[in-house]
């Protein structure tokens, strides 16, 4: 018991680092059932847009991270959207060919990365005000930069359900998730609705790879080591639901670091892995599911 | 519809065409090209045959069974590396000056003692069972716990994928166990042969040809049988398929073990010829690789996709020895445009060609194959 009250904050910190890498997909994979295997790259686009604004623009790292955001959400959920129009809205009913058509993306981007800023990793340095941390009364250590991440997480969590829930385009989006062709005879234009999904979706990859440059180098492949975690917590959260997704985060997150914690990092990740099987004997839909009729 | 007849009333002639290329192809194979190519051209030759090997399975879980697998690297690994201990065994007891020590990357990593499964591979019988079994046996757990619970599609493609992560994380991570991230490496003999002379790297050739050649003729029974079709059943519609009173379960797990068995297989006779094994040829992106090649060379068709993996293979060597990122590029864009333009890959294409050479006049041949169709 004591090791997991260790582990907590580690856990926490590590899930809404998930989490953030996870929200996006909620809506491409879990929402369209697209598998955007590039979404791993969107992330590292924004977090290189964070380097450039920083090293190449020489904003301070305060006003860098705050101008990052926004234009990380912009520029990746414009890529996004540019792959939706251009490519997968072909590929609607076929996940596993745009599994590979978008890992095929995910390899262009990458390498244009190394071509542009060159193989080896590069540092953001973070405000002086994340860098900090706190010290709770039993030895607990609190990285701020880990505050702020969960801090952001939940907030793009709040803002996501309040646009889904309150708001007509978000509205709009779950009519079509649920039944496409009773949405279109109802007067939604369905087409703009994937293209808005889509546009979202990417764009929270980039305010991931945003925060992921306040714990860590970025490099080319940032996204690639986030990503098939990423992918497992909306396989555990269930398909197309919110509070899945938040609680498989935060599983997972706890879950990798009392497995670390117990034994080493290597073999945590077996561990996990054998964890996940388990528990898609008990519930191999996900946590929550959308209910369905379909004939598959 | 296609126009191909149906098998009983081709001619005899047409019906031997199929056996008489087979052979021809594996007599050239075996008789004519170990002359013909440098040793350097055949070892590389006999290395992307190894990856044709593990295409074959691929062709069989994804084409026909609609499973797709991206981690059919931990399976080529897993035999690849029972090999690899058992040739670092048998170099250490070869040479005087380290027999009856520990191979030196785990003295360096401070072990005193032999772990247990390095002990189980000491003979090379036993090397060769485990590069088979265990594959085999991973894939059946695997395979079973998740189709039992109808977990399928992206779903099962994310979960492979996600235990090719942690595979490599863990070979990399037990250093003292498996040479981390350096792999295991210099190989000079295997059963007492000597693997450095160019009678034993043809041998190596012969052997990867044959195995290719059973593993083929064994799945391509598999899959013109009852069994084959109640595969292609099971990808095209499996509810349907358990509505009938058949249980996919067990035909899902058989293809996926058979497949992984093939992989482990490669791997095995792989690790000689490279003379290296290490986590950077098995992980993620190598698994995704695998598959790509399956794609370009067409999932529905076994021989497309074991072409498809020497192409892909032949092409990497030529443009990665140019023009590193050139290369990368240029894979990704085959992604995109194999997976947009031609699904059936390669095979398709030519199937389609045929087709249209037969019957100039039939506007637009159909692109479907027999056993083509959209894989779910």
């Amino acid at each position: 018991m004591d090791a997991l009250v260790n582990q907590l904050p580690t856990g926490l910190a590590i899930g809404a680092v998930l989490l953030l890498a996870a929200l996006g997909l909620n809506f491409t994979f879990g929402q369209m059932g697209v598998i955007n295997m590039a979404h791993g790259e969107f992330i590292m686009v924004g977090a290189y847009t964070a380097y450039v604004l920083h090293a190449w623009a020489g904003l301070d790292p305060t006003w860098s991270l705050i101008a990052a955001l926004p234009l990380a959400f912009t520029l990746t959920g414009t890529l996004g959207w540019l792959l939706e129009l251009g490519l997968i809205r072909h590929f609607y009913g076929r996940p596993l060919d745009t599994l590979l058509l978008t890992f095929g993306i995910g390899m262009i981007l990458q390498q244009a990365a190394r071509d542009t800023f060159g193989a080896p990793n590069v540092d953001v340095p973070a405000p002086g005000w994340l860098t900090d941390g706190t010290t709770l009364p039993g030895g607990i250590r609190l990285h701020h930069s880990r505050l702020f991440i969960l801090a952001l997480a939940l907030v793009c969590v709040l803002a996501i359900a309040h646009y889904l829930h309150r708001t007509h385009q978000g509205r709009q989006m779950r009519a079509v998730i649920h039944n496409r062709d009773l949405a279109g005879v109802s007067g939604i234009n369905t087409r703009k609705v994937d293209a808005t999904t889509f546009f979202i979706g990417s764009g929270l990859a980039g305010v991931a790879g945003v925060a992921l440059t306040l714990i860590g180098p970025t490099g080319p492949t940032l996204g690639a080591n986030y990503i098939v975690d990423a992918f497992l917590v909306v396989v555990i959260g269930g398909l197309g639901r919110l509070r899945g997704t938040v609680l498989a985060a935060f599983a997972l997150g706890i879950l990798n670091a009392t497995a670390q914690a117990w034994t080493d990092a290597s073999l945590a990740k077996l561990l996990v892995f054998a964890a996940i099987i388990a528990f898609l004997q008990a519930r191999p839909q996900g946590l929550f599911t959308v209910k369905t009729r379909a004939l598959t | 519809m296609t126009p191909t007849p149906a098998p009983g009333r081709r001619t005899p002639l047409a019906r031997l065409r199929g056996p008489a290329t087979f052979l021809a192809l594996l007599a050239a194979a075996l008789l004519l090209l170990p002359h013909l190519l440098e040793p350097f051209r055949l070892n590389l030759l006999t290395q992307y045959l190894c990856y044709s090997i593990v295409a074959l399975g691929i062709a069989l879980a994804w084409g026909r069974g609609g499973m797709l697998t991206l981690g059919h690297g931990v399976y080529f690994g897993l035999g690849a590396y029972a090999m690899a201990i058992h040739l670092t065994l048998a170099a250490t007891a070869a040479d005087p000056l380290t027999r009856g020590r520990l191979p030196q990357f785990m003295a360096w990593s401070g072990r005193t003692e032999l772990p247990w499964f390095w002990q189980a591979l000491t003979h090379p019988a036993a090397a060769v069972t485990a590069a088979l079994l265990l594959p085999a046996a991973l894939a059946t757990l695997l395979g079973w716990s998740v189709f039992r619970q109808r977990v399928r599609g992206a779903y099962f493609a994310l979960l492979n994928q996600a235990l090719a992560a942690a595979f490599v994380i863990l070979l990399i991570g037990q250093q003292h166990l498996t040479g981390g991230s350096n792999g295991l490496t210099d190989f000079p003999v295997f059963a007492g042969h000597s693997l450095y002379t160019p009678t034993a790297q043809t041998t190596l050739y012969t052997l990867t040809v044959l195995t290719l050649a059973a593993t083929y003729l064994l799945l391509r029974h598999l899959t013109h049988s009852r069994y084959g079709r109640l595969l292609i059943a099971i990808r095209d519609g499996e509810d349907r398929v358990r509505y009938l009173g058949y249980d996919p379960t067990w035909a899902k797990t058989l293809a996926y073990a058979l497949s992984a068995t093939a992989a482990g297989a490669a791997g095995a006779l792989f690790v000689p010829v490279m003379g290296i094994i290490s986590p950077t040829l098995i992980g993620v992106v190598p698994s995704i690789m695998m598959v790509l090649a399956v794609a370009i060379g067409g999932r529905d068709s076994l021989a497309g996709a074991a072409a498809g993996a020497l192409i892909m293979n032949t092409a990497q060597t030529t443009f990665s020895e140019t023009f590193t990122g050139g290369w990368t590029y240029l894979q990704g864009a085959l992604f995109v445009v194999v997976i947009a333009l031609a699904p059936h890959g390669l095979a398709g294409l030519a199937h389609t060609a045929r087709a249209a050479l037969r019957r100039p006049r039939t506007p637009a041949p159909a692109q479907e194959t027999a056993t083509a169709g959209s894989t779910p």
